[in-house]
């Protein structure tokens, strides 16, 4: 910026940065290390950088005949893709309208979305309702309450697409295209940043839910991935209770990192893409002008 | 250098009134806007489901709840409130909820604006960027993993801090059934998990500073301390302002989410971590009764309110530009 000389503050400066970004990482890399000891290093010298042992019997486990988390994958992932798909057709849609001003009521309608984020009623209507209207104790309830559409995604859409000109609609208009054109093949690829930004929003927001499965799934054939990673620890912490009796020895605390690893797959092989967007998503949504 | 940071959020319902536009009937509006009413019915139609058609459910507050007759079952008054505000419970999961917002509010704001301060001052490129990755990355992990690696580090036997206390000949300490040890642990939890995001539009907008005004300070003789403090930081306010405005409205509502990985069961931990949400989860779960658990929500929707308006209030009087609405 003003002076480019490498000084004693902008040295200390980086160290402490790169200190804070170690300490965001090293607890993902204990994670991968320990999913990869074995039990017995585990228990005798503790969660290491550095274990006694290495194995893959966690892993074998995790995908094991009698392993319930590849189902569990499958339907975390259902849920992700299907719900995501949808939340950010319907937010697009109603950013959409509630930028243009063509549409008379779009204020009334800004203000109609608004309130419920100022009010909400809380646990029991929001559960009485998913049970009335079906969504329990299926893939549904795993996709509808909650987690389908949030106002704060659809004002992050409005406020975007309302700095787009506006006489792009009007010439857009004036060469012929029409209502469905505008909205889908015009201003859609335009809203490609802010898109990728609630896309990741909501597909953060399906893949980590654990909540709709705690309050609306009893059938355990049903049970997303984050819910399975829930109950295998009060399973966990149940069995060390229990006195020693049968001679079986699971891998318990490797098991449950490697549960972790595959929880964080996707997340870690798509990082390096989504954070690029999520920034870019962000500054461009916030800051735009 | 118009600093636009946050206008993202704010919803904007009152400004902007359409230009001169032959007044047309309601019915004939809808008709000639037939499309556009069209894409945001799903959204509506949600927002009615989930947001409006649970207003007549807040009648169970007021009732002795049977399941055959639902929102219509006897009138009993204020019993379920009283039955809340008679426990111990009402005073330990308010202050519970409104101290530990209060502290992530004020330790993460501070934190994350003192990291996209020094985040400025990098002038690597690729080290920025790598770092910026790294700190963004535990935003994405759910708060069940993030409950892992906690006991990782605090695990009595296992844990790497007590393994490390030990080798340092300390006694070993159980984390898990002291609570005093909570607050600064889900403190710097919270930071750990939420500063490199947050930190993103805090550097945003500092970022959109005119480079302009440094220059002219410099010129001046005003050092780092100097520009940051008298050129970064008033202009950094009205992002503060609204941020800050919009937590503290939610002060009043635990992260679920965070609490429940956390803390669990542990009823140990309660006295000092049980947040008014999870203890609604844990009276509705436990007894099933959904008469009480509909009144400590209500009186919690009811402050939560009162809070938005009275901050978004005091802020629009004393501050317009940070407002919400």
């Amino acid at each position: 910026m003003l002076n480019n000389k490498i000084t004693f503050s902008q040295v200390l400066i980086n160290l402490f940065v790169g200190l804070f970004a170690l300490l965001c990482i090293l607890p993902f890399v204990l994670v991968i290390i320990t999913s990869l000891s074995t039990e017995r290093s585990i228990t005798m010298n503790g969660y290491s950088f550095f274990p006694s042992e290495w194995s893959l019997e966690a892993y074998s486990v995790m995908f094991g005949p009698s392993s319930s988390i590849p189902r569990s994958y499958l339907v975390t992932t259902t849920a992700t893709l299907i719900g995501t798909l949808a939340a950010v057709i319907i937010t697009y849609g109603a950013g959409y309208t509630l930028a243009n001003r063509q549409c008379r009521y779009r204020n009334g309608l800004a203000l109609y979305f608004f309130i419920t984020m100022i009010f909400s009623s809380g646990l029991v209507p929001w559960y009485m309702i998913s049970k009335a209207i079906h969504t329990y104790d299926n893939i549904w309830a795993l996709i509808v309450p909650s987690l389908l559409f949030s106002p704060f995604n659809l004002f992050l859409v409005r406020n975007f697409i309302k700095e787009i000109p506006e006489s792009l609609n009007e010439s857009a208009r004036i060469d012929g295209a029409g209502e469905v054109r505008i909205a889908f093949q015009i201003y859609f690829p335009l809203s490609l940043p802010v898109l990728a930004t609630i896309t990741l929003f909501y597909a953060i927001g399906y893949w980590n839910n654990y909540f709709n499965a705690v309050m609306l799934i009893n059938n355990e054939k049903m049970y997303p991935l984050q819910m399975m990673l829930f109950k295998i620890q009060s399973e966990i912490r149940m069995m060390s209770q229990m006195v020693q009796g049968v001679n079986l020895n699971p891998p318990k605390e490797s098991f449950k990192m490697a549960t972790s690893v595959v929880t964080m797959g996707p997340i870690i092989l798509l990082y390096p893409f989504l954070q690029r967007y999520f920034i870019k998503g962000i500054v461009v949504g916030a800051v735009k002008g | 250098m118009k600093n636009k940071t946050d206008t993202a959020v704010r919803p904007g319902f009152s400004e902007g009134k359409a230009a001169a536009k032959p007044k047309t009937g309601f019915l004939r509006e809808i008709w000639q806007n037939k499309f556009l009413y069209f894409l945001v019915l799903p959204a509506a139609l949600y927002t009615f489901v989930y947001g409006y058609l649970t207003l007549p459910y807040l009648a169970i507050a007021f009732e002795r709840y049977d399941f055959r007759k639902g929102i219509f079952s006897d009138f009993i008054g204020l019993k379920n409130f009283r039955f809340f505000f008679d426990s111990s419970w009402a005073w330990v999961v308010t202050r519970n909820t409104v101290v530990l917002n209060f502290l992530f509010i004020l330790v993460g704001s501070v934190c994350a604006i003192l990291l996209a301060l020094l985040l400025n001052e990098v002038r690597g490129k690729k080290f920025l960027k790598a770092s910026q990755s790294s700190m963004l990355f535990p935003f994405f992990i759910s708060w069940i993993i993030v409950s892992y690696m906690l006991e990782g580090l605090l695990n009595t036997q296992t844990g790497m801090l007590n393994r490390l206390i030990e080798n340092f000949g300390g006694e070993r300490i159980s984390f898990y059934t002291q609570p005093k040890y909570w607050y600064p642990i889900l403190i710097l939890l919270r930071i750990w998990k939420n500063t490199g995001y947050s930190s993103i539009i805090y550097l945003a907008a500092i970022t959109g500073i005119d480079e302009g005004l440094y220059e002219a300070a410099y010129i001046d003789g005003a050092n780092r301390w100097k520009r940051i403090w008298y050129i970064t930081m008033p202009l950094l306010l009205p992002t503060v302002m609204i941020l800050t405005l919009m937590d503290i409205g939610r002060i009043f509502y635990g992260d679920f989410g965070m609490f429940y990985a956390i803390i669990r069961d542990n009823g140990s931990l309660m006295p000092i971590a049980e947040v008014i949400d999870t203890y609604v989860f844990r009276t509705f779960k436990l007894t099933g009764d959904p008469g009480v658990s509909m009144a400590i929500g209500l009186y919690q929707s009811i402050v939560g309110f009162v809070l938005v308006f009275g901050s978004n209030w005091i802020t629009r009087k004393y501050y317009p530009e940070g407002a919400l609405f």
